[in-house]
């Protein structure tokens, strides 16, 4: 092996690096917070008794969960185009992301939904709550720990998965691997110091969320 | 008027028929044990008072409310009928004392203060005072039942429906959750149970009712029908719970 | 030269969708093997090397497929082998699917209750006759709804492969939307190929799910 691994080449763009790493942040946590959002409503119309709601709410799950994202991004981006809709390219990766997190979320959302025992929503209905109340009071709290660990690792997908939006020529963290390329050429160096950079953003994003998990649900507070 | 009427009521689960024209009427301040072979539709019977389970025919109606109209006031009707399960079912993300304020705040209405005294009032009465700051797993199940008990009676129901409260508890926990059963007995509460002590209900209970193929097969007074059995089926049951 | 887009552009990515699914049993394969000898790392009673399973797990799971792809495209001819597209995607998503598959039969085998590996040392098996009669039987049966349920997600990730210029299906069809201008009934043809094969998939997954459920 006659080659010369030259990272320190890479050292002026760390700049770029950096900006990439809040830019990816940034788009994680909003697609995530938007995906959170289409999942609760996702979660709760599948779960109903009324076929309106509970068939559109089923297609989109089983379309999303069923095709890449690569695709949905594609079909968000160059696809809406000829029917009118023009997005710039860091919209359209924001509305493809949130969308792809929506389904998963909210299969995820329901699941936990279910997984309260009936004998806990019983419990409720006959000190004369009603089913609001015991969904607010009894299922969710319950609910939303038991679906933490899915959520969680969910989202350290999503903070992976939205590598894939330099594709479409949005702005993130992977998008500076093919610039530092451009301009140093030094293809492999750029890549593996990207790729590398996820690691350490995954695990700080683990630990983020385990931190969480503890404060929320682990140390309850004593009056 | 009684303060439970039920008429001929029918309960099926696909083609089980679990309840077959069971009627029964239950008296202000009564005390009813209902005892019976696993499957004899004991405990159907009890969850269809609070409507947690909806009869197909016949017609329950508990202080004035029509259980069985497809129009009822369930929440009206919970309100004064208190349940406790086999299960505890307390809720595991809140403490004791939580447990017992939810519906309070919740269905009474009453302020974080109101609830907080009524609650630690309703924890001391079944001795648990000083764990109202515990979560349910960090009791015993007869200490979680107790809270339970608590729970209900802080609702101030007419009427309270207990199903085999303590079927899923060790035995050397059955006594502490029947001495706060007896206590809640002695204030005059309307009380129907699911049960297998035998020997609770014969002291404690005016009345005993025993079920067997989704009928009601004896109806009497607790002592009486228990050392007494006046059929063959109660004989036979009661010769297996007792040995 | 802009043309219509038409049932033989169909019929092209059809075609491509084999090497989609070709990609994916090549990952399923490959990946299977690498990930058994992980799993086994992961839980043999020797310290080291759990830490060195645990820490490849951590490396492939916590960056991004696309960029081991890019990492493999590049760095393989450095290292002096020279490799295509199709060897770079083979071997970074075997490497991928790797980790994955080691965690989820790691999983299957310590659900299976330690009282499982009792019963069978009170009736005198060896450690190996537990393992191959008693534990393997019950962990094979809950390892295989999630191992086909990962083989689905596979599928899916076989589409990032186009981004190092391996011609699948979605790579087939960024080449046919250039050309017909269509994108939106090109990718919508894509998605519902690639539903097609997903699709049937989680159903096989579920399916088998029920059964593993109904058996026990």
């Amino acid at each position: 092996m006659n080659y010369n691994f030259r990272f320190n080449a890479l050292l002026p763009y760390t700049g770029e690096i950096l900006r990439g790493v809040g830019l990816t942040l940034q788009l994680t946590l909003l697609t995530a917070v938007i995906g959170l959002a289409i999942g609760l409503f996702v979660a709760l119309a599948s779960s109903s008794e009324r076929a309106a709601l509970r068939v559109p709410a089923r297609i989109y799950v089983e379309a999303i969960r069923n095709t890449p994202l690569l695709v949905q991004l594609f079909l968000v981006f160059f696809g809406l185009p000829s029917l009118g809709i023009r997005l710039d390219a860091s919209v359209a990766a924001m509305v493809g992301l949130s969308i792809n997190v929506g389904a998963y979320a909210g299969e995820i959302l329901r699941a936990g939904f279910q997984s309260v025992r009936s004998s806990q929503v019983e419990a409720g209905r006959s000190l004369g709550l009603t089913a609001g109340q015991t969904f607010r009071h009894v299922v969710l709290f319950p609910a939303i720990k038991a679906i933490y660990p899915a959520l969680a690792s969910q989202f350290v997908l999503l903070l992976l998965a939205t590598s894939v939006v330099s594709s479409i020529g949005a702005a993130d963290l992977f998008h500076q691997a093919a610039f530092i390329d451009s301009r140093t050429y030094r293809s492999f160096e750029s890549y593996a110091l990207i790729t590398l950079a996820y690691l350490i953003l995954t695990l700080a994003f683990r630990a983020l969320l385990s931190a969480i998990y503890w404060l929320v649900f682990v140390r309850r507070s004593r009056p | 008027m009684p303060l439970v009427e039920i008429s001929e009521i029918h309960k099926r689960f696909g083609t089980v028929e679990v309840l077959k024209d069971v009627s029964l009427s239950l008296d202000k301040g009564e005390i009813v044990a209902v005892i019976g072979r696993s499957g004899s539709g004991k405990s159907t019977m009890l969850r269809c008072i609070n409507a947690l389970e909806r009869v197909q025919a016949g017609r329950i109606v508990v202080d004035g409310i029509d259980v069985t109209a497809p129009d009822a006031d369930l929440n009206r009707l919970r309100q004064r009928v208190g349940m406790v399960f086999q299960s505890y079912n307390l809720f595991p993300h809140l403490t004791v004392e939580r447990n017992v304020m939810l519906a309070l705040r919740l269905v009474r209405k009453l302020g974080e203060d109101a609830a907080r005294d009524i609650a630690r009032q309703m924890v001391a009465k079944v001795g648990l005072a000083e764990k109202l700051a515990a979560y349910p797993d960090e009791l015993s199940g007869g200490q979680q039942q107790r809270v339970a008990i608590a729970r209900s009676l802080a609702m101030q129901p007419t009427l309270m429906l207990f199903d085999e409260i303590t079927s899923a508890l060790d035995p050397e926990l059955v006594g502490e959750v029947l001495r706060v059963l007896e206590s809640v007995a002695q204030e005059g509460m309307t009380m129907m149970l699911v049960t297998h002590e035998m020997n609770f209900a014969k002291n404690v209970a005016d009345r005993v009712i025993f079920m067997h193929e989704g009928r009601i097969h004896e109806d009497g007074p607790a002592r009486e029908t228990l050392l007494e059995p006046r059929t063959a089926e109660l004989r036979s049951f009661l010769s297996a719970v007792l040995h | 030269m802009i043309r219509e887009f038409s049932p033989a552009d169909v019929v092209y990515m059809l075609a491509a969708a084999r090497w989609t699914v070709a990609l994916a049993l090549f990952a399923m394969v490959g990946g299977g093997l690498i990930g058994m000898l992980v799993a086994v790392l992961r839980i043999v009673a020797f310290r080291p090397a759990n830490w060195v399973a645990r820490a490849y797990i951590n490396l492939i799971q916590g960056t991004p497929l696309l960029g081991q792809l890019f990492v493999f495209f590049f760095g393989l001819p450095l290292l002096g082998i020279q490799v295509g597209a199709w060897e770079a995607a083979a071997l970074s998503l075997s490497i991928y699917a790797s980790a994955f598959f080691a965690e989820i039969w790691r999983g299957s085998l310590q659900s299976v209750s330690p009282r499982q590996w009792e019963a069978g040392a009170a009736l005198g098996l060896t450690y190996v006759q537990r393992l191959t009669h008693v534990v393997l039987p019950q962990a094979v049966r809950i390892a295989v709804p999630p191992t086909v349920g990962f083989l689905m997600q596979l599928v899916k990730d076989t589409s990032l492969t186009a981004l190092i210029g391996f011609i699948e299906l979605t790579r087939a069809s960024q080449i046919i939307s250039a050309a017909t201008f269509a994108p939106l009934p090109v990718y919508g043809t894509a998605a519902a190929i690639y539903f097609v094969i997903c699709f049937s998939l989680s159903r096989l997954s579920q399916r088998l799910e029920k059964r593993s459920h109904a058996a026990r």
